[in-house]
């Protein structure tokens, strides 16, 4: 009882947001189809691939592919679907300062990114000691690369929320969310001004999962991470805050 | 305790809520009764902190609901039914607000018994529920963290004969324990019988508001004769205002004594002479309100 006049902790509402991105008929079958094709992305590696590629450290980088392209859309849905589902009318009445459930969605992103990026590893780590390639080093893995990794799962998690927040309607977050990039890519097909045009891109963060970054790639992943994350995590709390629900 | 003073909320530079203020004590149910489109989900959305009103105030349990620290366990609220994700199952939709508001899940089950849905039916996904097993839900929704006061937007919509009689007990019950509940709707009948003070809203405005008795005292005498328009012309001449009721007789804005009076000096016989009661307050319902139609 003595929950009755206290407020609901931020860990608590962060377990509640984790629970709805699975809870729904889409989320779980999106996560789902996330670690299938994870699953796939590394046998089809085993088979296909070349035996000098079996490392742990090349299986891992493209066993986090599927999470990182298709696990924001869990993001997206966690935000946009309070309006398109309309459970906004119940989430904010639970939770009337709105910035905390805001708060609450973004680590709850985060954390399955971890989740994400921990079960790519142990899919990576399978198929690695099941091809058992011939070759030295095979379980060589830069403790660096841990930690971009972490991040690239994390942050395509929080880019997620962002474009749910900031649109607040399903299917344009969604579409924005894929073709935003393509554009950029293909103004970035004009030679003239492809330089400048690869600042706008995301195609930076794909570097974290690659190799460790020198000084100029963090340089151009961190001012990805502010046009890409922080921008629409701000606009979208932005317009929550501050403008009536319904 | 539910306090709302002179609020006011403006669309594109008009008015749809206006100078808005009424209060609903512990221990009562308030009905809050007007045509569609009249204000009603917009007060209570003003109440409720999801609307900013452009003036006046609102408070809870005598704050304001947005500063309430875990408002799900003091007020209970259902603004729409149809606020539920339709591919979650109904006993989880539940399930994720006990567990917002630190309520032990195991209550969750309590409340859909007591709302009548059956185990079969909480399993289901709540795309596939009714419109009355989704006000269900959303009573329940309001329940779980066992609050002291309500606020409901058209709970009755959607819920059949039987439906209605047990939100009605469920809601008096409520009261009777000391709770405060606010219920809007747009028809008379849903509110009427469960309601002890009416809150009547047309065109954004309040236009009465008071005990039912209160109310019914002004709702005039429905009056009846074999000839109603012989009737009709000598209340007329008594000066006594009438016009048609719904279904037959006059409605006369006068007391009995004088209606009774009329019709004696004018020689003719009545077959019925009574306050106008129900059908009193229909009248007084529709006129009140009838303004909206009129735009």
């Amino acid at each position: 009882m003595t929950d009755r006049q206290s407020r609901p902790a931020l860990a608590r509402l962060t377990r509640v947001e984790l629970r709805k991105m699975v809870d729904t008929r889409s989320g779980f079958w999106l996560q789902l189809s996330v670690l299938a094709l994870t699953v796939l992305v590394v046998v089809i590696n085993l088979i296909a691939g070349h035996e000098d590629d079996w490392t742990f450290r090349n299986l891992l980088g493209d066993a986090l592919v599927p999470a990182g392209i298709l696990l924001p859309v869990v993001g997206i849905l966690l935000v946009s679907s309070e309006w398109s589902q309309r459970t906004a009318l119940v989430s904010f009445a639970l939770v009337p300062e709105r910035s905390r459930l805001i708060a609450a969605k973004v680590l709850a992103g985060v954390v399955l990114g971890l989740v994400a990026f921990v079960v790519s590893a142990v899919v990576a780590a399978l198929g690695t000691a099941i091809a058992s390639p011939d070759i030295a080093h095979v379980w060589t893995f830069p403790v660096g690369l841990v930690g971009q990794d972490m991040l690239y799962a994390a942050s395509a998690m929080a880019i997620g929320v962002g474009f749910g927040a900031a649109l607040q309607a399903s299917a344009p977050a969604i579409v924005l969310y894929f073709v935003l990039p393509t554009a950029i890519g293909a103004l970035g097909a004009i030679r003239s001004i492809s330089g400048t045009v690869e600042w706008f891109g995301s195609g930076s963060l794909e570097w974290l999962t690659q190799n460790l970054l020198s000084g100029h790639e963090w340089t151009q992943v961190l001012v990805t991470l502010a046009l890409w994350m922080l921008l629409p995590l701000a606009i979208g709390t932005w317009r929550i805050t501050t403008r009536d629900l319904d | 305790m539910i306090e709302a003073e002179k609020l006011t909320k403006k669309f594109a530079g008009r008015a749809v809520v206006e100078d808005v203020s009424f209060r609903c004590e512990p221990g009562s149910v308030t009905g809050f009764l007007g045509p569609n489109g009249a204000g009603k989900t917009t007060t209570m959305r003003m109440i409720c902190g999801f609307a900013r009103p452009d003036s006046g105030t609102s408070s809870v349990l005598g704050g304001e609901y947005r500063r309430l620290p875990n408002p799900g366990r003091q007020v209970g609220v259902l603004l729409d039914a149809s606020a539920q994700h339709g591919g979650r199952r109904g006993r989880e939709a539940l399930a994720i607000s006990a567990q917002t508001m630190g309520v032990e899940e195991a209550r969750v089950d309590d409340l859909l018994g007591r709302v009548g849905l059956e185990p079969s039916a909480a399993r289901k996904r709540v795309r596939q529920y009714s419109l009355g097993m989704r006000q269900r839900l959303g009573i329940a929704n309001a329940l779980i963290g066992d609050p002291e006061v309500l606020i409901l937007d058209e709970p009755a919509n959607g819920l059949d004969p039987e439906g209605m009689r047990w939100m009605r007990g469920l809601l008096k019950d409520f009261a009777e324990r000391g709770g405060t509940v606010l219920l809007s709707s747009h028809l008379l009948h849903e509110v009427d019988a469960i309601a002890d003070r009416l809150v009547i809203i047309g065109s954004g405005k309040i236009v009465a508001q008071g005990s039912r008795d209160e109310l019914l005292s002004t709702a005039g005498t429905l009056v009846r004769a074999d000839d109603d328009a012989a009737l009709a012309r000598a209340l007329a001449a008594a000066g006594l205002e009438a016009r048609e009721a719904e279904g037959d007789g006059l409605l006369v804005d006068a007391e009995p004594r004088a209606v009774g009076a009329a019709a004696r000096d004018a020689g003719i016989a009545l077959v019925h002479l009574a306050p106008a009661g129900d059908a009193g307050l229909e009248q007084l319902f529709f006129d009140l309100t009838s303004g909206e139609e009129g735009r």
